[in-house]
């Protein structure tokens, strides 16, 4: 089966020889969310800029639908739909017709029914008559969002779509993914926010210095990459970890009230049932247990770190 | 071909024009009757004929032709260099049209609404002079032409451009000395011998003579040597339009 978008080998260098993109190959399925994380100057944009027509690649192939975005590129391009970075819009222009005239530049013939459906859902047809510099930061982006769907593409790019947005509109911006994705439609975003990443997508990939690190569903990487840490309350406080207890990761939090033991979940042995027999056996009273998942966050942070470690030895 | 896409560009830009119509009529309305009350009235009175054409009559053409490409290669340069500065290019880049659909959009309107100027124009001096056009179809040709051919340089300026400075620079610095000095006001045979000569290399006394004669038959060269410069001109333009859009200079990384 072929995906919705292929990316081959892709290699982007700049005039300047920056490199900013070192052979990237994706494969992304019909209908699936992919949130691609990286920190800033990583390569997100640039690759969404080079399946988009945006900047022409060094080497490599991409395709949309099967189409070649270079030597087919109308058949490509008329399957996307682009929410750049950037809020980026014409400030005199009224809302309605610079959504109606992406339509046009998209080739598609008027269809005011269709562009009332499209601003009714993005909660814009009351200001469908206002210029655009009289809306607010978020209004703004919500123009984006109807321009790139004006043309009903079955692939959507959004380039931060929430970034500097507030919550309520990005959680909004959540839910109009969600049906988009019902629809059909093929989503891949980049994003800062781990926790849009972690509450939306289907797979995550991060990218960092023009390299994908790594592609993989979004609960089997929090699965594999995932450690747990097991909060253990005592009844009386310790002033140092007894000697017994060495052996074990832990830390001793909270003025020695806390033990907090860190462990992988996908170790053939947490090693939890040792630790309780050793703090009973210390003559330890436990008051409380929980335990706590490593976030998406912490899983990245320390992903992008480590690969830069590895980069700086060699 | 993307006619939609074209269609799209044209009227999105044509709006941009009509949403001023009143300044886009009203200001060459006023600046034609200037030129007439200063050079027709005040400096004309002093001149009695030129080639048996009164004075204000025979300045008319350079008129048009002022207006026009100066009209033409302001709306081209800004229409293009707008999206550039505000950062809508990336719409045309990511839509499925190509560069000729782009230029046919964007020098469409600017070409139009420059004709548009030149009509207005003419229809002012007409108030003001006897207006004869001894060779209409030719005026009009020369008229689309010019409409044309400089809205195309205006279009390489608007992509050349970086800022608004770079926007005006060509068209104060190059193309308004060389309208003023390319006949427009007087005949090139005024001019000393020495002069005559220099005047040649002004690629727009070919236009303005070749204008002039469509109106009343006088011509500082020939007619085909008009013909030739402005075509040549045309093709020039739209050569470099081609090789930009060809290498994404100054648009696509």
């Amino acid at each position: 089966m072929t995906g919705m978008v292929e990316i081959d080998d892709v290699r982007k260098i700049y005039d300047g020889g920056f490199e900013a993109l070192k052979g990237v190959t994706l494969t992304i399925e019909k209908g699936e969310i992919l949130a691609l994380l990286g920190p800033n100057g990583a390569g997100k944009t640039t690759l969404i800029s080079t399946i988009c027509g945006l900047v022409t690649p060094t080497g490599g192939h991409v395709r949309v639908g099967g189409h070649d975005v270079i030597t087919d590129y109308r058949a490509a391009r008329t399957m996307v739909g682009l929410v750049p970075q950037e809020i980026n819009l014409e400030p005199f222009e009224k809302v309605i017709n610079t959504v109606r005239y992406s339509r046009g530049l998209f080739g598609k013939p008027r269809d005011d029914a269709r562009i009332e459906q499209i601003l009714r859902r993005l909660s814009l047809w009351d200001k469908r008559n206002s210029a655009i510099r009289e809306l607010s930061g978020g209004m703004k982006r919500r123009v984006l969002i109807a321009k790139a769907l004006s043309h009903d593409p079955r692939v959507l790019f959004l380039d931060e779509p929430t970034a500097g947005v507030d919550v309520e509109l990005r959680r909004d911006m959540w839910e109009i993914v969600e049906e988009l994705r019902a629809d059909g439609v093929t989503i891949i975003l980049t994003t800062h926010y781990i926790e849009e990443a972690e509450a939306i997508a289907d797979r995550i990939g991060v990218i960092s210095g023009g390299q994908l690190l790594l592609v993989e569903e979004k609960d089997a990487l929090m699965q594999r990459l995932g450690q747990k840490q097991l909060c253990i309350e005592l009844q009386q406080s310790l002033s140092e970890l007894p000697e017994a207890l060495a052996d074990f990761d832990l830390d001793l939090c909270d003025d020695g009230a806390s033990l907090v033991y860190t462990y992988d979940t996908a170790a053939e042995r947490t090693g939890i049932a040792r630790l309780i027999a050793a703090l009973t056996a210390e003559g330890l009273s436990v008051r409380d247990i929980q335990t706590r998942q490593k976030s998406l966050e912490d899983i990245f942070v320390d992903l992008v770190h480590n690969t830069g470690n590895k980069e700086d030895a060699a | 071909m993307n006619w939609t896409a074209i269609a799209a560009i044209y009227k999105f830009e044509m709006a941009r024009f009509f949403r001023t119509l009143a300044q886009s009529f009203i200001s060459p309305v006023i600046s034609t009757s200037l030129y007439f009350v200063v050079f027709g009235a005040a400096i004309g009175s002093r001149i009695d004929q030129v080639e048996g054409v009164s004075y204000g009559a025979f300045i008319v053409p350079g008129l048009v032709m002022l207006s026009v490409i100066t009209q033409a290669i302001s709306n081209a340069s800004f229409g293009i260099y707008f999206p550039k500065f505000i950062g809508t290019m990336y719409e045309f880049l990511s839509a499925p049209i190509n560069f000729l659909e782009i230029v046919m959009g964007f020098v469409g309107a600017a070409a139009t609404k420059a004709l548009f100027i030149g009509i207005v124009i003419l229809g002012t001096a007409a108030l003001f002079v006897d207006l004869q056009i001894a060779h209409p179809l030719a005026m009009l040709s020369f008229l689309l032409l010019t409409c044309l051919s400089f809205s195309l340089m205006g279009f390489i300026i608007g992509i050349w451009a970086s800022n608004f400075e770079q926007l005006q620079l060509v068209p104060l610095l190059v193309v308004t000395p060389l309208i003023f000095l390319g006949g427009a006001f007087y005949s090139i045979s005024m001019l000393p011998p020495f002069w005559q000569t220099v005047a040649l290399f002004n690629p727009v006394v070919y236009l303005i003579s070749g204008f002039r004669w469509s109106f009343y038959g006088l011509a500082d060269v020939p007619i085909f040597v008009s013909l030739l410069a402005i075509g040549g001109f045309t093709v020039i333009c739209m050569g470099v339009i081609w090789w930009i859009f060809r290498t994404g200079w100054r648009i696509r990384a």
